[in-house]
């Protein structure tokens, strides 16, 4: 190594401090590279777990390429991160080459979820870029015998002031770029950025409209084979009895895999396997047992499971009183991610090593369940993301991950592709968990707040992979690994309590957190987790306590929140809806406002809805909405306008159409009929995303922002519309005309 | 060996009968576009235009297509020589995760070939058929308006780079 180099490195990132110059030689994986050295304060984002430099950016005589241990999912990030690096290292957009998750080559940053992905990797990717641009500059400075400060960068060169140009290609040298992330980075100045706050053209687009190549279902290794997965009838079914014989004759069927109730067969062509898979079903008998609750009695179910309770917030001021009160239940079922693509993954297992290509949102978690599930040390197992049909979520993702790679096990060396049915997606996916809330709320003498109440009963939002028993294939085995014990999600960020606690003032206050170990039904991480219900509840209720006070439900939010950035998105999308203190909607018409910031930490956003509602049908639609967003420092603005506008039309489509249904022993919502969700019919006229844009201030996400705010909004408008307050989602055209017929 | 006509070229296939059109546009011909999403033509995912309609491509086997002509997306353009159809999707940005998408376009595509100035209520029913789970919706129906345009001025010079909107 060239100690010249290594001074430079020292002087540069650490201005004299306590640097670690890693000396390791060889190739730098992420994976591979040592614990971070105790130093504070830390990088920011998820240089905090990934410190070297060259985990995220990579520069060889080729060009340069950025790493991010996120997955793609349809969020458009990938443009994102892309943008970043070109903005901070001077580089033109086109030129970088942006690689997702991967457990070979990308940082471990756990799960894409959270809305987390701008906040951990975008911070990470922009400060080690901008960290390596400072220690390309002092390399070119160093060979020029020059001063740093003379040096100016632009398309990927250092150029000095008599136009000499240094490529970044010819400055690296060898492990340059291994050297852990300082704490501060020289940022540049928002009001120069140039890629940052474009809407760039999303990189990912083309592909996806010509037919290109784009999604793990679209893979086609050579020798590959197609499987697919028989599975049990209900959750806890199992298999007594199956010939297996005659599918094993059946046309282009190379074989069928039996290991306890895990049922699959692999054939050379995809439709053969989906014939042998019938074929298969038929052929197995099933011991099923009647184990679901009662759904129409989901409340009572819930509140009487045993819980775990802790007080999350309190606050009390014995000189506020309160003159009248109120109380109501809400209450949210099961529901369903319902990606359009059901889950799909392609493994292959050659001289010892499983290689799996997956849209799981955690490669290395998931690595670690399937490594632990065929008994394989990790090390020999390398997951791959590759771009999937949008998953909201854990949906079937992870599982459908661990039956390829069960299945491919089977079969040495052959590439094996497993595709889940539409019916199997609906049936086994983990849903996003059924919630139940009550509130109790006053008034005080001057129609404010005086005490609020509020007791959240939920299950755990998240039984995502780690451990094998994560996994369907896992459970199903003849030596099954069991579910893992569920554990609250913590605060801040919260699961079932996620939100939970008012964003507003009011000066008493207690929100308690009813967390239910027991799972009837299958469930994990839907988008928003458990914001989405706190969200509804706590914005429904407060419109309640508005009309309570016969107070406009916008100045009324307005009266109890300090936070500015909240107000200010809260007027914004006030203003561009047209909202007034003393609107009359039109006949049959209402108007419904709502506000959060979601997780009480990342961005803010606020809707404002118009709904119509047929007072002889029921039926309720969203006419349009106005919504305002501020997430932080800018991106890519159509990328966040694409987010919040899908959020409030998935957000609909759950607060009007959605519930997973069941008897006593199945799931009985296991396609788009027995599960309807949003179709063109019932698309709003518009919607109108506005952004605040907040230059220099942290990344703070959007992927799950909408949710919450839109399901509120549109309850609200119901309300408004009908006179009648709904409180059980979903708000079917069936709930809604017996509320108005009551 | 059955003979299928796909974008213009005739193919030799080695498929049942009963095989559904779209395994052997995915499977046989290795084409990407048309995408499994329900196999029960509830979801519109595997959308193709057959003799100029718009097919459920999932629920269509193998034996009801002989002497019939196929086009999938991929027939229609490419990345660098996109349709009219292509380079309104890109230019709206009209994608999430985008799996539905291909699905759309051709429904959309066989709509604009027999009305070339529809309605936004008759754009709206005839993708009554189809699903999107990301809430594209009104990118999709901005998407669609805006081919209209396009396949009117007949203009399809490459789109511009640089922004979005």
């Amino acid at each position: 190594m060239n100690a010249a180099v290594i001074i430079d490195r020292r002087r540069v990132l650490a201005g004299g401090g306590a640097l670690i110059v890693s000396f390791s030689l060889g190739s730098a994986l992420a994976q591979q590279q040592d614990a971070p050295q105790a130093a504070a304060p830390s990088p920011p984002g998820s240089l905090k777990t990934s410190p070297y430099l060259d985990a995220w950016i990579r520069i060889d005589a080729d060009g340069v390429e950025v790493f991010t241990g996120k997955a793609e999912l349809g969020q458009g990030f990938k443009t994102a991160f892309q943008q970043i690096a070109a903005e901070e290292l001077d580089i033109a957009f086109e030129s970088l080459k942006v690689t997702t998750a991967d457990t070979r080559l990308t940082a471990n940053e756990g799960y894409t979820a959270g809305s987390n992905s701008m906040k951990d990797s975008g911070t990470a990717i922009q400060n080690a870029a901008a960290q390596v641009r400072a220690l390309l500059i002092a390399e070119a400075a160093r060979r020029l015998g020059l001063s740093a400060e003379s040096l100016r960068t632009a398309d990927g060169a250092v150029i000095a002031p008599d136009g000499k140009r240094l490529s970044y290609g010819e400055l690296v040298a060898v492990d340059m770029l291994h050297v852990q992330a300082q704490p501060d980075s020289k940022l540049k100045d928002p009001a120069t950025f140039k890629v940052i706050g474009r809407p760039v053209p999303r990189v990912d687009i083309p592909a996806k409209v010509t037919g290109g190549e784009a999604y793990v279902q679209d893979m086609r290794l050579p020798g590959m084979l197609h499987a697919r997965v028989v599975r049990p009838p209900s959750y806890g079914a199992e298999l007594t009895e199956c010939d297996t014989a005659a599918v094993g004759k059946l046309p282009g069927v190379v074989k069928v895999v039996r290991d306890g109730n895990f049922l699959a067969v692999v054939a050379e062509k995809e439709f053969q396997s989906i014939k042998a898979m019938n074929a298969l079903a038929a052929a197995a008998k099933w011991k099923e047992t009647a184990r679901l609750p009662k759904q129409d009695d989901l409340v009572n179910v819930l509140t009487s499971l045993p819980s775990q309770d802790t007080t999350i917030f309190e606050r009390s001021n014995a000189a506020v009183a309160a003159h009248r009160t109120i109380e109501a239940t809400y209450t949210r079922p099961y529901q369903a991610h319902g990606s359009i693509g059901p889950s799909c993954a392609v493994a292959q297992f050659v001289d010892g090593a499983m290689t799996v290509w997956t849209h799981t949102q955690g490669v290395y978690p998931d690595r670690q369940g399937i490594a632990e599930m065929l008994r394989m040390p990790p090390a020999n197992v390398r997951l791959i993301h590759v771009d999937g049909s949008g998953c909201y979520g854990h949906n079937g993702a992870d599982d459908a991950a661990a039956d390829a790679a069960l299945i491919a096990r089977a079969l040495p060396g052959r590439p094996v592709r497993v595709h889940w049915t539409r019916e199997q997606e609906h049936a086994w996916e983990p849903y996003g968990p059924a919630m139940v809330t009550k509130l109790k709320a006053s008034l005080d003498g001057n129609g404010k707040i005086a005490d609020w109440n509020f007791d959240v009963w939920s299950n755990t939002h998240s039984m995502r992979p780690g451990g094998a028993g994560s996994m369907l294939a896992a459970q199903h085995m003849a030596q099954p690994f069991a579910v893992p014990a569920p554990r609250p999600l913590p605060l801040p960020e919260g699961g079932g309590d996620r939100n939970a606690i008012p964003f507003y003032n009011f000066p008493n206050t207690r929100v308690v957190h009813h967390f239910i170990s027991a799972m009837p039904l299958r469930i994990s991480a839907m988008r928003a987790l458990g914001a989405y219900h706190n969200v509804f509840s706590i914005e429904s209720f407060i419109d309640e306590l508005a009309i309570l006070a016969g107070a406009d439900p916008v100045e009324f939010r307005l009266k109890h929140l300090d936070d500015q950035r909240g107000r200010d998105v809260i007027e914004k999308a006030a203003q561009a809806f047209g909202w007034k203190p003393d609107q009359k909607p039109p006949p049959d018409r209402g108007y419904g406002f709502a506000f959060a910031r979601y997780k009480n930490l990342a961005a803010y956003c606020a809707v404002a809805s118009e709904v119509e509602v047929n007072r002889e049908t029921g039926r309720p639609r969203l006419v349009r909405a106005a919504a305002a967003v501020d997430s932080g420092q800018v991106v890519n603005p159509d990328g966040l306008i694409n987010q919040i506008e899908g959020a409030i039309v998935q957000s609909m489509s759950w607060t009007l159409y959605e519930s997973v249904t069941f008897d006593d022993t199945r799931i009985t919502s296991i396609d788009w009929q027995t599960y309807p969700i949003l179709r063109f019919s019932s698309v709003p006229e518009s919607i109108e995303v506005h952004i605040i844009d907040r230059p220099g201030q942290p990344f703070l996400g959007s992927g799950e922002t909408g949710q919450g705010p839109a399901a509120a909004s549109i309850a609200n408008a119901v309300a408004n519309a009908t006179g009648k307050r709904l409180r059980n989602l979903p708000l079917t055209r069936k709930r809604i005309k017996e509320a108005i017929d009551a | 060996m059955m003979t299928l006509k796909v974008n213009g070229r005739e193919h030799q296939v080695d498929a049942e009968a009963d095989t559904p059109l779209l395994y052997v546009l995915r499977d046989d011909l290795k084409l990407n576009a048309a995408k499994y999403g329900c196999g029960l033509g509830q979801c519109g995912s595997c959308t193709v235009i057959v003799d100029g309609k718009a097919v459920l491509s999932c629920v269509v086997p193998m034996v009801l297509l002989e002497g019939k002509q196929v086009t999938t997306l991929e027939g229609l353009g490419t990345i660098a020589e996109p349709a009219p159809i292509q380079r309104a999707f890109m230019e709206e940005q009209a994608a999430q995760c985008g799996y539905c998408i291909p699905g759309m376009m051709m429904r959309a595509q066989a709509l604009l070939q027999k009305n070339s100035k529809p309605t936004d209520e008759q754009i709206r029913a005839e993708l009554e058929p189809h699903l999107c789970r990301c809430g594209t919706h009104m990118r999709i129906l901005r998407a669609v308006h805006r081919a209209a345009r396009l396949m009117d001025t007949a203009d399809v010079s490459p789109a511009a780079n640089g922004s979005a909107r």
